[in-house]
């Protein structure tokens, strides 16, 4: 399944949180995307999802907004 | 075989709390880190906001020592319920507006409520006695481990020989002639530790992690609630005290002032919420008003942010006054003179 999150506005690590929290409802192989605005996810989601077994497919960047594309892993 | 015993890790992000974590992984013990964010972390969106920073790499320092640890690391959000410890410490604050003993009975019972949650035996903390003159002292160690709940379930490997041994060191589940017994300000054997280990680089903030030990954030929070007369506060306001020059030129009313292009964007996120103004006749900063300004008020903040424009030399500057749900409208003014910028008004 795939999934959506917006995490425009918010500074880190409010982002890292929001996307954890939502992670933790869904499934291995489920996508999520998040879309942010501050710089810091760049660094701070591919950290989270390195060390908590997630995956970065994709990441984008357009007129100050950032969007991440996740593959949640295996819990 | 002996069952694997689970610990969680309060990870700041600084070196002790790195260490404490290391020595427990080298144990074989299970660890997972958790991290609070109380709304006065320095870390990550601080940097992000002043353009200077913006060429220094960003990160997440907790984030960053889960990796070198090679652990999961949990980041908990308590701003809402962060607000009582901050408004009413039980053991008070520190030399500023931090109430680092509550803070830290709080996190550890915060964590003891995630262990127990997630069937976690134990929680670790990288405490050194006399690290720090309010938390982490040796007559503090046992009201943290008392208050927060955790009691004996609580340890401290950097410190533990200076203290009393705690379950998982009496009933066997970690060897407490392999834990430390560091104690006072000298950083030295917390860096040989990390030599051991092979961490070569780590952060070492000067005051810890949080603005509440910062005096100038300290002191224009206290002016935050005096100026409201309550003690109330939103995420947005503690960010602001982040962010410009805080100006009060009376009670009622204070301006921002944005010192740069960075914090001109931050300070821009927040023009539907707030009365906020700019030079339309010279280059210079954008400035939110906050409180309850009278129309002669708006005059004056408006002389300030020519004050603070290029034209700061020029007869006459142009601002523009935006009211959230208003047309906005413009006025002439004299930019304010060195003289008349009054030093007691800058918080």
């Amino acid at each position: 399944m795939k999934y959506e999150l917006d995490a425009r506005r918010l500074l880190c690590p409010m982002p890292v949180i929001r996307t954890q929290n939502r992670v933790e409802e869904l499934a291995p192989g489920d996508t999520l995307e998040v879309v942010c605005t501050d710089p810091g996810v760049v660094n701070d989601i591919p950290a989270w999802c390195r060390i908590n077994g997630h995956r970065v497919l994709e990441t984008r960047e357009a007129s100050g907004e950032i969007t991440l594309l996740i593959e949640v892993g295996e819990a | 075989m002996t069952q694997q015993r689970k610990a969680v890790a309060l990870i700041s992000g600084g070196l002790d709390s790195l260490l404490a974590a290391k020595v427990m992984l080298e144990q074989g013990i299970h660890v997972e880190g958790i991290n609070f964010f109380t709304g006065f972390c320095v870390e990550g969106h601080t940097h992000a906001i002043r353009k200077k920073d913006k060429a220094k790499p960003k990160r997440n320092n907790a984030l960053w020592s889960a990796e070198q640890l090679g652990i999961k690391l949990h980041i908990i959000d308590i701003v809402e319920e962060y607000k009582d410890v901050l408004l009413n410490p039980k053991h008070g604050y520190g030399a500023n507006m931090n109430p680092c003993l509550d803070c830290k009975i709080f996190m550890v019972q915060k964590a003891l409520e995630w262990a127990e949650k997630k069937g976690f035996d134990f929680i670790i903390t990288g405490e050194v006695i006399g690290q720090r003159p309010m938390s982490q002292r040796k007559d503090t160690m046992p009201v943290v481990a008392r208050e927060s709940g955790a009691q004996e379930r609580l340890l401290r490997p950097l410190c533990a020989k200076n203290l009393s041994p705690t379950l998982p060191e009496r009933e066997g589940w970690v060897s407490r002639d392999s834990l430390y017994g560091f104690s006072g300000r000298n950083r030295k054997p917390q860096m040989a530790l990390a030599a051991e280990f092979g961490f070569e680089e780590y952060a070492s903030p000067a005051g810890g992690c949080c603005f509440l030990t910062d005096e100038a954030y300290s002191r224009k929070l206290v002016d935050l609630w005096q100026g409201r007369g309550n003690r109330e506060y939103e995420m947005d306001d503690i960010m602001l005290l982040k962010v410009g020059r805080h100006i009060r030129p009376a009670p009622h009313f204070k301006l921002i002032v944005s010192r740069e292009e960075g914090e001109n964007n931050f300070l821009m996120g927040y023009k539907k919420q707030f009365i906020h103004m700019y030079t339309t006749s010279h280059p210079g900063p954008m400035v939110l008003v906050d409180g309850e300004p009278a129309e002669s008020d708006l005059l004056l903040a408006a002389r300030i942010a020519a004050r603070y424009s290029k034209g700061k030399m020029a007869e006459r500057v142009t601002v523009e006054i935006h009211k959230p749900g208003e047309e906005p409208y413009s006025v002439e003014v004299e930019p304010l003179g060195p003289t008349e910028l009054k030093d007691k008004w800058m918080i």
